[in-house]
């Protein structure tokens, strides 16, 4: 396995684990008393600690964003834009991704086991909202002695992180880059989510999500979920490019009455089940809902020019052409308020056949793109490269 | 630097907020950093949008033939055009556009009315392609070539009042040439807000 580990990769990594018992208040009111934040760390923090980057997670996502586990051959999901000379360099910044709170990666989330009921929480786990998150990322920070954060960098669910942080920490971010996402979901986008729970809570097996007590889950209804997902993060013109018409069995001759199925079906079955079983509902659930309720300049009299003038650091924005689910004009609104708030904002539009799923994928533009922030972002911060080149 | 740049320097503000649509590279903006100038670039060429990124120059990927709507009234002290205008579809709405949202705004183009131009045209009857407008008429970004007479009619007709003008030349004689613009001018470099 190691020797088949690419030279830009972080390398084997293993998940750590930080436990905190200081109640945490959450927005709906309720109190997280104690909790786990599982986290995975890329690279060295240097002696002033101002090389720290904070990776926020979209949905779906973990803190496994680079390099493999012993034993894995997928690297972490974000393993394209983390690594050595990458757009984020782990060469020069001490990068951090964590599983946040409510998930099901290892943080405490609706299968913890709930101290007061000695059950896990299931569907009783408090409702999150995306400040929530970017509290609990606040107190891994001070735990890991970060004061502030070189770059916040997030993608979709993960930019409102990046950008909420800017608002309610705006000493303790440098840099934050929001990629394909939103100020706030539009009502096609709530859509989407709601029919995706509604798959979820009609699978008879979800039992009002107390699936767990009953030692079963709802298979069927998180796969429909997620098949739904996967169609809108993806366009039009890249599924027809990736699959077409084509056929993965039968055929259309006259006569013939065998079943036919279009490879397209197959793909997204595929997707459906591995998900269903490596993803918990209640998670689902509770994640889609912190998207659908995001508002950032909701309590900033919903003018996000105001929200963003509590904003302090530098803003890299950047959309994909072909997404449809967080499209370019959400994020040209978000550039768009920055500018009228008179913030440093840059924005590229990045021309991709992906859909949303571009954030997550090789494109050279972007990677372009990135990287020149990024390392604009070192030599601002006097952030050299840690790589010693005589042992290289 | 160019040497319209180093004139349009001299026409800004220290402290100033600047638009300048069509960037480039950034070179301008990172320039007037000296000046304590804020402001954004507004380009779509990707290539340049990265080298304007690695500059530090904040630079939004915005088409300007879609206007400028994004932007409110008198949210700039200047808004700069160099070597844009006659790219433009409409580069009558462009204008106003730009003096919509500044307080004053400067454009600089390339003047066909050039006596070269005027010579090839004459002398060959086809469009001129020279150094510095390398173009066949066919396939080239400069849809709307015009000259500082053609400008400043506009300019007239429009209602905007023109503080300064420059133009570059080529060469010796300068005060000659200065003193007829319009067959000696390269490029114009006009400082203008609304009357």
């Amino acid at each position: 396995m190691a020797s088949a580990i690419p030279a830009d990769s972080v390398g084997i990594v293993t998940p750590q684990q930080a436990e905190f018992e200081q109640g945490l208040v959450l927005a709906c009111g309720r109190t997280l008393e104690r909790y786990t934040l599982v986290y995975e760390t890329y690279g060295q923090l240097n002696p002033q600690a101002n090389n720290a980057i904070l990776i926020c997670h979209a949905l779906s996502g973990d803190h496994h964003a680079a390099g493999f586990h012993a034993g894995d051959d997928k690297p972490g999901w974000w393993d394209g834009y983390i690594g050595p000379g990458k757009p984020i360099d782990t060469d020069k910044f001490f990068v951090v991704s964590l599983n946040n709170i409510g998930g099901c990666g290892g943080s405490t989330g609706p299968t913890s086991i709930n101290p007061e009921t000695a059950q896990a929480w299931g569907p009783d786990f408090p409702s999150l909202r995306v400040r929530d998150w970017v509290h609990s990322q606040a107190r891994l920070a001070d735990l890991l002695g970060i004061q502030t954060w070189a770059a916040i960098i997030g993608g979709s669910l993960g930019g409102m992180q990046a950008m909420r942080w800017a608002l309610e920490y705006p000493d303790r971010v440098a840099n934050c880059v929001v990629i394909a996402s939103a100020l706030k979901l539009t009502a096609q986008n709530i859509a989407f989510n709601e029919t995706a729970r509604q798959a979820i809570s009609s699978d008879p097996e979800f039992r009002a999500g107390h699936y767990q007590e009953h030692d079963t889950i709802p298979r069927s209804g998180l796969s429909v979920a997620r098949m739904i997902g996967h169609i809108t993060y993806l366009s039009g013109d890249g599924m027809g490019e990736k699959f077409g018409r084509q056929l993965r069995s039968g055929n259309f001759t006259q006569g013939n009455d065998e079943p036919v199925e279009f490879q397209i079906q197959s793909y997204l079955r595929y997707q459906g089940e591995r998900f269903s079983t490596s993803f918990d509902a209640n998670t689902y659930m509770l994640m889609t809902r912190a998207l659908d309720y995001f508002d950032l300049a909701r309590e900033y009299d919903h003018d996000p020019v105001k929200a963003f003038s509590h904003a302090k650091c530098n803003f890299l924005v950047v959309s994909f052409d072909s997404d449809w689910r967080f499209a370019p004009a959400r994020s040209k609104e978000i550039a768009d308020a920055l500018m009228a708030a008179n913030k440093s904002v840059s924005y590229a539009e990045i021309e991709s056949s992906a859909g949303h799923d571009a954030f997550l994928l090789p494109n050279a533009r972007y990677e372009n793109v990135f990287h020149a922030f990024m390392k604009k972002a070192a030599n601002e911060l006097n952030i050299t490269a840690d790589r010693n080149d005589d042992n290289a | 630097m160019r040497s319209d740049l180093d004139i349009i320097n001299t026409w800004i503000d220290s402290g100033s907020r600047v638009l300048d649509l069509a960037c480039g590279d950034g070179k301008l903006l990172h320039k007037l950093k000296a000046k304590d100038v804020e402001g954004y670039g507004l380009e779509i060429d990707p290539e340049q949008i990265t080298a304007c990124i690695s500059k530090g120059v904040n630079v939004v990927e915005q088409n300007l033939d879609e206007g400028l709507n994004n932007f409110s009234d008198n949210s700039f002290d200047m808004v700069v055009m160099t070597q844009a205008l006659q790219t433009m579809r409409f580069p009558h709405l462009v204008l106003q556009e730009m003096l919509r949202v500044g307080q004053e705004c400067i454009v600089t183009f390339p003047n066909f009315g050039h006596w070269r131009a005027r010579v090839y045209l004459a002398v060959s009857g086809r469009m001129p392609v020279s150094d510095l407008l390398p173009y066949e008429w066919y396939d080239t970004p400069n849809i709307h070539f015009c000259t500082f007479r053609d400008f400043e009619v506009l300019c007239q007709e429009l209602g905007i009042e023109i503080i300064n003008r420059r133009v570059t030349t080529q060469g010796s004689a300068k005060t000659i040439k200065q003193a007829l613009p319009n067959l000696f001018g390269i490029t114009a470099i006009y400082h203008l807000r609304k009357r």
